[in-house]
């Protein structure tokens, strides 16, 4: 079966996951990005690839840098973008997500930008467009359930490209709520296709999802032995929000165990960097002192994350 | 058809440039055949400005038609525009929409003192009112649009100029 997110000739359809994306069509999306990190310094901030373009980011769920970013990246090139908060629309009033995406195709949609916390609501939005004739309109997976972030994962690849070049030598770390991280499964999707020798996974056995093995990684719970000699930490933020039951003890206890101090990061190799999807909660799963450090390039994540969207929206609406 | 020597046409160009200019002229070379000109252009004249690298992937007129295909290089422009005046340099003046492009580029730098477009060749063909400052030949019957007319550079640095027929 075809991949659902390229068309007939290979090509970005929809962004919905990491998981089966090839390796040429991540590493296109990185180089692509590249040109558009010099936009921001420009007195004009903008580019007109996108103009007369219609976007419509589609928030079923809180997020503030996400959603932020997504829309700078649509003004930069000029789009006309319209952000939907759930808590404002009439899914409130009981109309269901599909007669929103049609009323919205009404109103001559070309791209959605869906965050939702239902697992696979983007893949549906696809799978509708496709099943109704829409193949003009390109849908971006801006976060899921605990399924894919592919975005996050794909501006995670391009600032590990920027400081540490080659991913076939690297030993990377990922630290945290694995379980309830779709960053996490797209950035173990993302660091698997690029050929990651060294892929590990730091979690409490709790926040452990079940076969994460298979996923092409080793696990660790002591977090100073799993941390040894990395070039790259990830971490994860503790998603409070979705803890159900009694998986963890105190933040305070989660921070002396698992939290990143400057103690723990010293066994990570001196020119290890530090990443974080954010939001970050200081003095819980990772250190003050840290996130202000030298190793911490959690900012310009966010910076890189602005041209990696711009990159995935052209190469979408190019087609 | 007999093309000129290219080396021969960049020294002509110079020439026409050197009578014209102005102590704070900045070139800026349309990539990739017009950086490799302007390059030698910025040597020959010996300015003062640094060199600047335009790639119009991002503006072109036909980007909704072609898509992001090629690989789109950075835009480099280590001067600023306000009140500076330039002269924009490309290979071949065929259409005029690459300068087109060009031009709505470099106005999202800056107000430049004034725009001028320096070309090696005018292959004809125009469809926008586009016109160089200086050329340094011109042929003398249009070229049909199934040829295509290009510079190249060799690996010892020297530009030659190469028509093909698609």
């Amino acid at each position: 079966m075809r991949n659902p997110q390229l068309n007939r000739h290979g090509e970005l359809q929809h962004l919905l996951t990491l998981d089966g994306l090839p390796r040429e069509v991540i590493i296109s999306i990185l180089d692509h990005a590249t040109p558009f990190t010099e936009v921001a310094e420009r007195e004009v901030k903008k580019l007109p690839l996108l103009r007369g373009k219609s976007i419509f980011n589609l928030f079923f769920e809180n997020s503030t840098r996400t959603r932020t970013t997504f829309e700078i990246a649509a003004k930069r090139l000029t789009a006309d973008v319209v952000t939907l908060n759930v808590s404002t629309s009439s899914t409130s009033k009981g109309e269901s997500l599909l007669d929103t995406i049609d009323n919205l195709c009404a109103m001559n949609a070309d791209m959605f930008v869906v965050r939702h916390s239902a697992s696979g609501a983007p893949v549906l939005i696809a799978q509708h467009l496709q099943a109704t004739g829409r193949d003009h309109i390109h849908v971006i997976n801006a976060g899921d359930g605990r399924h894919a972030h592919p975005t996050q994962g794909l501006l995670d690849m391009y600032t590990i490209r920027h400081y540490k070049r080659d991913f076939s030598q690297l030993s990377i770390a990922i630290v945290g709520d694995v379980l309830h991280s779709r960053v996490a499964r797209s950035q173990i999707a993302a660091l698997t296709t690029l050929g990651v020798p060294d892929l590990r996974v730091i979690a409490p056995k709790t926040l452990l999802p079940s076969a994460v093995e298979k996923m092409g990684v080793r696990t660790f719970s002591d977090m100073r032995e799993g941390l040894r000699g990395v070039d790259v930490v990830m971490m994860l933020r503790l998603q409070n929000e979705r803890m159900a039951g009694a998986l963890l003890p105190t933040p305070q206890e989660y921070y002396k165990v698992w939290g990143l101090t400057p103690e723990k990061l010293s066994r990570a190799k001196p020119d290890a960097i530090v990443m974080h999807p954010g939001p970050i909660n200081r003095g819980i799963e990772i250190d003050s002192a840290v996130v202000d450090g030298d190793q911490a390039v959690i900012l310009p994540q966010v910076t890189f994350g602005i041209a990696v969207r711009m990159a995935v929206m052209c190469m979408l609406a190019g087609q | 058809m007999q093309l000129p020597d290219a080396e021969t046409l960049c020294r002509q160009l110079a020439e026409q440039i050197h009578s014209n200019l102005q102590p704070n002229t900045a070139l800026i070379g349309i990539r990739t055949g017009g950086e490799w000109l302007a390059r030698r252009l910025h040597a020959l004249l010996g300015l003062r400005q640094p060199l600047g690298v335009i790639d119009v992937s991002f503006y072109r007129d036909d980007y909704g038609a072609r898509g992001l295909h090629a690989n789109p290089q950075r835009t480099k422009i280590p001067f600023p525009i306000e009140n500076t005046p330039v002269i924009l340099v490309d290979d071949v003046l065929y259409t005029g929409r690459t300068t087109r492009a060009a031009l709505n580029e470099i106005f999202d730098f800056g107000r430049p003192a004034c725009i001028e477009l320096a070309v090696l060749v005018d292959r004809g063909g125009r469809e926008l009112p586009i016109a160089a400052r200086y050329c340094a030949h011109t042929l003398p019957e249009p070229l049909p649009a199934s040829q295509s007319l290009r510079l190249e550079q060799t690996e010892n640095g020297n530009l030659t100029l190469r028509l093909i027929h698609a």
